[in-house]
């Protein structure tokens, strides 16, 4: 597989004096869902920032032998904007287009009906649940077809029920739109549900602790969650973020 | 309590208020000039319905005026403070400095520049001066309280500066220009009404006129009248601009919401 984008000794110095970052070496290959494990504060957020280009690396580079492609960003908060309807939140991305209306308001129709929330279109944000928010915040960054996307945490603060129906939709949608996602989590079971790869990072300034490979088909698969190989990959990721914090100490 | 108990309450309690009152006034025998009844006040206001209208007219145009010009420059000057930080740091000291100097102070001194023949342009500029901050202040801080996430994902989706103004700051900063323009909109009216003295007699012709009038003349019954219209013009004005920031809000801010379900 390809290299999408390529993070080559990538730092990033806060204040002039906060090391939060690197140095950073990583490849993201087409069409993986690569998850970003670490304690908080390890950089995780930060690396996918400089991914975004939201923030510029200190030293180092992020290169994209392709060309940038399409990114959807999906936050730690649903990071809607309340004065707009459901609807109005996932056209947002097509509106800065300047996609014609009609149009605009077909695809974020079909956006929100990829992610269950069909009739919700003119509900404003404050009268939906937090899983809901998140999914019309999922639909926002899918509407632009975007072949990377980067998401933050972004079901920390949901019920577990909630996040595993969220974590299953997920899978669906990397599998059907054949998208590249890089996932930063610091659940160990999550990033080992999602990911066929999970980079594991030290405390700060975060570097590449483990870079773990995980059998994992590209299928919702909720008997897995109870699996032995499961019970076996998770610890496996444990283990290296236990390794890389004992060796940051 | 049911909805009407909360007209029904303040009402009654008004009607008890003003009957204690005329009673007293009655039992006690009180001079007119000293406090009038309500019947007192009611006949003034009729018998000087024509020149107090005349007066509520022209103190409610230059103060909704005075407010309109205070909305209009408050909001482009944030929004210019938004786009440069030079700009604000340059400029934001003397904001202040109108801000903090009493408007009676600089009344006379605006009133000679201007002249006595175009007063109602001075009342204009004094009334805009007391209104134009608390405008500027909110929407500063709206503007600069949107949250970082949305920006950035503006960025992220190539947004350019106009909209990332239109589209968003503007509207996550309503709610805080909205509770600016409730301030302001009383400021205005007291700004006028200050002018209006500061400029004194024989000039201005607004409800302050009338009250400085009747007080020479010991006409109480008609100051009361003047001032009983003039606290209707600012429980109007602010009235009319929460229902403005109700209909704006309504559907989507935590402030215009019942509480949680």
């Amino acid at each position: 597989m390809t290299a999408i984008a390529s993070l080559r000794g990538v730092e990033r110095i806060y204040a002039e004096r906060l090391k939060a970052l690197g140095p950073f070496d990583l490849d993201i290959r087409e069409g993986e869902f690569v998850s970003l494990l670490g304690p908080s504060g390890c950089g995780k957020s930060t690396a996918l920032r400089l991914i975004a280009g939201l923030l510029e690396p200190s030293a180092g580079e992020v290169l994209w032998p392709h060309g940038k492609p399409p990114i959807g960003f999906v936050f730690q908060d649903p990071t809607l904007m309340p004065w707009a309807t459901a609807r109005d939140n996932v056209r947002l991305p097509l509106d800065l287009l300047r996609v014609p209306r009609e149009e605009a308001d077909r695809r974020a129709h079909a956006a929100l009906e990829r992610v269950g929330l069909a009739g919700f279109e003119t509900d404003y944000p404050r009268t939906l649940s937090g899983g809901m928010r998140m999914r019309v915040s999922l639909a926002r960054a899918l509407v632009a077809r975007p072949k990377l996307l980067l998401m933050d945490e972004p079901f920390a603060a949901l019920d577990e029920m909630t996040r595993q129906d969220l974590n299953d939709d997920l899978i669906r949608l990397w599998r059907d739109d054949g998208l590249t996602i890089v996932f930063v989590t610091h659940s160990v079971t999550e990033s080992t549900y999602l990911s066929m790869r999970t980079v594991v990072m030290t405390p700060r300034p975060g570097r590449i602790a483990a870079d773990i490979s995980l059998a994992r088909t590209p299928a919702p698969d909720p008997a897995y969650r109870f699996a032995p190989e499961f019970a076996a990959n998770a610890s496996k990721v444990s283990a290296a973020l236990r390794d890389g914090m004992k060796a940051a100490a | 309590m049911t909805r009407a108990l909360r007209y029904v309450l303040p009402f009654a309690l008004g009607l008890a208020v003003l009957a204690a009152w005329e009673f007293l006034v009655r039992a006690y025998a009180v001079p007119q000039f000293v406090l009038p009844g309500p019947s007192a006040i009611l006949s003034a206001l009729i018998a000087d319905f024509a020149s107090l209208m005349a007066s509520l007219w022209t103190t409610l145009r230059i103060t909704v005026l005075a407010f309109v010009l205070a909305a209009v420059s408050g909001i482009a000057l944030a929004i210019l403070f938004s786009q440069s930080r030079i700009l604000e740091m340059m400029l934001y000291p003397y904001a202040v400095v109108l801000q903090v100097t009493p408007v009676v102070a600089i009344a006379p001194l605006i009133i000679i520049w201007v002249g006595f023949e175009r007063i109602n342009v001075a009342l204009l500029i004094l009334a805009w001066i007391v209104a134009f901050f608390p405008i500027l202040a909110n929407t500063t801080l709206g503007l600069r309280s949107t949250d970082h996430n949305l920006i950035d994902l503006f960025r992220l989706h190539g947004a350019s500066k106009g909209q990332l103004l239109w589209r968003l700051k503007l509207p996550s900063a309503l709610p805080f220009i909205l509770s600016g323009m409730k301030t302001s909109g009383g400021l205005a009216l007291i700004g006028t009404v200050v002018a209006e003295y500061g400029a004194g007699s024989g000039t201005a012709t607004g409800l302050a006129w009338r009250i400085i009038e009747a007080g020479n003349r010991l006409q109480i019954p008609r100051m009361f009248a003047a001032l009983i219209l003039l606290a209707g013009l600012g429980i109007a004005i602010f009235y009319g601009l929460a229902f403005l920031e109700y209909l704006l809000l309504r559907k989507w801010h935590e402030s215009a919401l019942p509480e949680e379900r």
